[in-house]
C-alpha cells in the first residue's frame, strides 16, 4: 500500500461536496424511515425522476443548453430546482399511494414492504431505460451553471471550486436548514414527530396519518428532485441508472448518522463522503464503491444505531 | 414425514390451496384424478425418480413439431437455463420464503461458486492465475463449500440486524463481490476468465450440448435440492424458520436460536447457488464480473415472490416465468421490442411492476406455499409497519374476519 498524501486536500474537498450531495438524498430515506420504519428503497428511482424532469423540461423542451450569467441564471436555477423537486415530490406521493398505502391498509408484514419498495424502485428505473423515455444512453443535461478554469470560481486545497460546486454546498445547506426548522418548529413537523415516536397514540390524538405519511414522502422526494437536478448540473449529465449508486450510498449515510435522524443525515453523508473520497490517498480509485459499501456493515455491526441514534428532529 | 403431509386425497388439496377454483370443477372430473393424486403420495421416493424421468424427457418433447416456439437447440438451451435458474430459485426461496430474510444479493454466492470453478481447473490464458488445475468434477464440493462459507462469513455479522438493514447490506455485499472480481489480478479483472474447461467422464465430453447439462447435472442437483429442501422445511428447522418469520420476538422467547438458525437458511440457500455457478461455469466456459450483474439478483428475487415464497412448485414456477419466457418471447419477436419495451431490460420493468401487485394482492405468489398463504395474508400481522387505525383499515379488517368466520 503506497500513500500519495498530495491527494489529501483534494480528496477532502471532493469528499465535502458529494456529501452535501447524498445528504439531501439521505434525508428522503431518513425522513420515511422515521414515520414508517422502513427503508424506501424506491428513492433511488424518485431522485433519478426529478434530475430527468428537469432535463425534459429545460434541455429538451425548453431547449436550453449553454452557461447564463445574472439575474437569468438565478431564475432559471430556481426554477430548475424547483422543477426537478416538484416532480420527484408527485412521484414520490404517488408511489405511496400505489406501492404502499395498500399494504398499510392491510397490516402486511414487512417482508411485503421491502419487496413492495424494490419492485416500485426497478420499475421506475427501467421504465426510463426504455426507448419511449430517456433510452439506455447517457443524456446531456443543460449546464447552465459555467464550469471550467475560465469560468467564476477559486482553488481550494489544490482543487478547482467552481459554480456547480458552489451551487451544492449553499443548495444542500440551505435545504436542511428549513427542514430542520419545518420538522421541529411548524405543526406539519410536530405530527410527522409525532407519527414516528408512537403512531396509535398520534392516531387517537387527531393526526391524519394518511396526510401526515404523504407529506413525508413529498418533502423526502422534493429534496431528492433537488439532489438530482444538482447532480446534473455537477456531473453535465443524466442517465436511467444515476440513482443507484448514490442511492445506496445516501442509505449508508444515513444509517450511519442514525436513521430517522435528519441531523444525522446530514452528518453521516458528509462522513461517507469523506471517508470514500480519502481511500483513494491509499488505494486504487477502483475500490471507493468497495469502501462505502463495506462501511455499512461496520457500522451496524458496532453501533446499530449510528452515530447520533435513531430520533426524527433534534 | 415430509410426504405424509398434507391433504390425504383430491378434493381436500384444491379445497386448501385453490378454494375458487375446487368449485367450479365438476365432481367426476375431481374423482378421476384423485386415483392420480393418491397414487402420486404413495410414491415416496420414487416420486422423485420419476420426476426426474419426466423430466429427463423434456428435451425429447421439445423437438416435435407442436412446440413451434421453442424447436431445437434454441428451445433446449432456454430449458437449461431455466435449469440452473431453478437451483437458485429454490435457494433463496429457503432465505427470503422460509426463513423470511430479505437478501438482494443472492447472485454473489452464485458468482463466488462459478469463480471457484475458474481458479480450481485449467482455465483462461497460460498465465492465468490458479489455486490448483483439477479437473472440474473435483471441484464441485469447493463451489459449494465456497458459496456456504461465504454465506456463513455474510450471516454470523449482518444476521442480527433488522430485516431490512439486511436488505441493503446484501445487496452492497453483491456490488463488494463484483468489484472485487473486476479490480482483482487474481480473477483476471473486467475481461474475465475464459477457457474453463467442460466436464469429462472417460471419453465422453460435455461439449457444449445443454442437452447433456440438463439431463446428467440440472435434474439431479434440481432433485436433491428438492429433497433437501423439503425434508429441512418439514423438520425442526423448518418450524424454526416459521416461527422466526412470524415472529422473531415470540420466537426467541421460546427458546428459538434465532441467529443460529438465520445463518443456517443463509448457508443452506447459498449452496444450490454454488452448485448452479459451477454448471453455468463449466457449460458456458466464461464468465466475467458483468455476467453478474446486480440485477441478476432482483431477477430471482422476483422469481421466487411471483412463483410463491417458500414453495417449490413456485420457486418453479417463478424460474420458468422469470428466466425462461423473457427469451422464448424475445425470440418470437423479430425486432426485441413488444410494445415499445425492450424485452432484455424491459422484462425487469415488468417484473418490479408485477412485484408491486403481487404483494397488494396475492402476497404468497402465484403457487403460495399453505403455511405461508395464510401468515402473509393475515390481518394484522405481528410485525405490521404502521398499525393503522383509519375508518377504512378497520372496516377492511372486519371485512376479512367476517369472510374467516364464513368458512370456518
Amino acid at each position: 500500500m503506497n500513500c500519495d498524501l498530495g491527494l489529501l486536500g483534494p480528496t477532502f474537498v471532493t469528499g465535502i461536496i458529494l456529501g452535501f450531495l447524498y445528504a439531501l438524498i439521505a434525508l428522503g430515506y431518513t425522513m420515511v424511515y422515521g414515520v414508517l420504519k422502513l427503508i424506501n428503497f424506491a428513492h433511488d428511482a424518485i431522485f433519478m425522476v426529478g434530475a430527468v424532469a428537469a432535463f425534459y423540461v429545460f434541455g429538451e423542451w425548453l431547449g436550453i443548453s449553454g452557461s447564463r450569467t445574472g439575474l437569468t441564471l438565478l431564475v432559471m436555477l430556481l426554477a430548475m430546482l424547483l422543477v426537478a423537486g416538484a416532480a420527484a415530490a408527485v412521484s414520490a406521493a404517488l408511489l405511496e399511494r400505489t406501492a404502499y398505502r395498500p399494504l398499510r391498509r392491510r397490516n402486511a408484514a414487512r417482508l411485503s414492504y421491502l419487496i413492495s419498495a424494490i419492485g416500485a424502485s426497478f420499475f421506475i428505473t427501467y421504465l426510463f431505460q426504455q426507448d419511449f423515455l430517456l433510452g439506455p444512453g447517457q443524456r446531456n443535461f443543460p449546464s447552465i451553471l459555467a464550469a471550467g478554469s475560465d469560468a467564476f470560481g477559486f482553488t481550494l486545497l489544490d482543487s478547482r471550486i467552481n459554480n456547480p460546486e458552489i451551487l451544492v454546498v449553499v443548495g444542500a445547506l440551505v435545504c436542511f436548514l428549513f427542514l430542520d426548522r419545518l420538522i421541529n418548529q411548524t405543526a406539519t413537523g410536530r405530527s410527522i414527530r409525532a407519527l414516528s415516536e408512537d403512531p396509535v397514540a398520534s392516531q387517537l390524538m387527531g393526526i391524519n396519518i394518511d396526510r401526515v405519511i404523504v407529506t413525508t414522502f413529498v418533502i423526502g422526494g422534493f429534496f431528492g428532485g433537488v439532489a438530482g437536478a444538482m447532480y446534473g448540473l455537477l456531473f453535465g449529465n443524466v442517465v436511467w441508472n444515476m440513482g443507484f449508486i448514490p442511492g445506496i450510498k445516501a442509505f449508508t449515510a444515513a444509517v450511519l448518522g442514525g436513521i430517522g435522524n435528519i441531523r444525522g443525515a446530514m452528518l453521516g453523508a458528509l462522513l461517507l463522503g469523506l471517508v470514500e473520497n480519502m481511500s483513494v490517498v491509499c488505494l486504487d480509485a477502483e475500490w471507493k464503491n468497495v469502501v462505502a459499501f463495506t462501511l455499512l456493515p461496520l457500522v451496524l455491526i458496532f453501533r446499530p444505531t449510528g452515530i447520533l441514534g435513531e430520533r426524527i428532529g433534534g | 414425514m415430509a410426504t405424509k403431509a398434507g391433504a390425504s386425497d383430491f378434493r381436500t388439496y384444491l379445497d386448501e390451496r385453490f378454494p375458487r377454483l375446487s368449485g367450479r370443477l365438476p365432481e367426476g372430473f375431481v374423482n378421476s384424478a384423485n386415483v392420480v393424486f393418491v397414487g402420486w403420495r404413495r410414491l415416496g421416493y420414487f416420486k422423485y425418480l420419476l420426476a426426474g424421468v419426466l423430466m429427463w424427457y423434456i428435451p425429447e418433447l421439445l423437438e416435435r413439431d407442436w412446440m413451434p416456439l421453442l424447436q431445437g437447440n434454441f428451445g433446449i438451451t432456454v430449458l437449461f437455463n431455466v435449469g440452473y435458474y431453478i437451483l437458485l430459485t429454490l435457494g433463496l426461496s429457503v432465505v427470503v420464503g422460509l426463513a423470511g430474510l430479505l437478501d438482494l444479493g443472492y447472485i454473489a454466492f452464485f458468482m463466488l461458486g462459478s469463480y471457484t470453478v475458474a481458479l480450481m481447473t485449467q482455465s483462461g490464458s497460460p498465465d492465468q492465475f490458479h489455486i490448483v488445475e483439477w479437473t472440474p468434477w473435483a471441484s464441485i464440493p469447493f463451489a459449494v463449500i465456497v458459496a456456504m462459507l461465504a454465506g456463513f462469513a455474510l450471516g454470523v455479522p449482518t444476521l442480527r440486524l433488522r430485516g431490512d438493514y439486511l436488505a441493503i447490506v446484501t445487496l452492497g455485499f453483491h456490488e463488494i463481490v463484483r468489484q472485487a472480481a473486476n479490480n482483482l489480478e487474481i480473477t483476471n479483472g473486467s475481461r474475465g476468465i475464459a477457457g474453463i474447461p467442460h466436464p469429462t467422464v472417460g471419453d465422453f465430453d460435455f461439449g457444449l450440448d445443454p442437452t447433456t447439462y440438463w439431463r446428467y447435472l440440472c435434474i439431479p442437483a434440481i432433485i436433491l435440492a428438492v429433497i433437501m429442501i423439503r425434508h429441512l422445511d418439514s423438520s425442526r428447522v423448518g418450524r424454526y424458520w416459521a416461527a422466526i418469520r412470524e415472529d422473531e420476538v415470540a420466537a426467541a422467547a421460546m427458546g428459538v436460536p434465532v441467529t443460529k438458525m438465520k445463518v443456517f437458511a443463509f448457508v443452506i440457500g447459498a449452496s444450490t447457488s454454488g452448485i448452479a455457478g459451477w454448471i453455468f461455469s463449466v457449460k458456458s466456459g466464461y464468465i466475467a464480473p458483468n455476467s453478474f450483474p446486480l440485477l441478476e439478483s432482483i431477477l430471482v428475487l422476483s422469481a421466487v415472490v411471483l412463483g410463491g415464497l417458500g414453495s417449490i412448485a413456485g420457486a418453479v414456477l417463478g424460474a420458468i416465468l422469470v428466466e425462461g419466457l423473457p427469451s422464448v418471447i424475445q425470440d418470437a419477436s423479430p425486432s426485441g421490442a413488444v410494445l415499445g419495451f425492450n424485452i432484455e431490460t424491459g422484462r425487469i420493468a415488468v417484473f418490479g411492476l408485477a412485484l408491486i401487485i403481487v404483494m397488494i394482492y396475492r402476497p404468497g405468489g402465484l403457487l403460495a406455499a399453505k403455511r405461508r398463504r395464510t401468515e402473509l395474508s393475515e390481518a394484522g400481522a405481528a410485525d405490521a409497519v404502521v398499525v393503522d387505525e383509519s375508518a377504512e383499515a378497520i372496516k377492511a379488517r372486519d371485512a376479512d374476519l367476517y369472510d374467516e368466520e364464513k368458512k370456518g
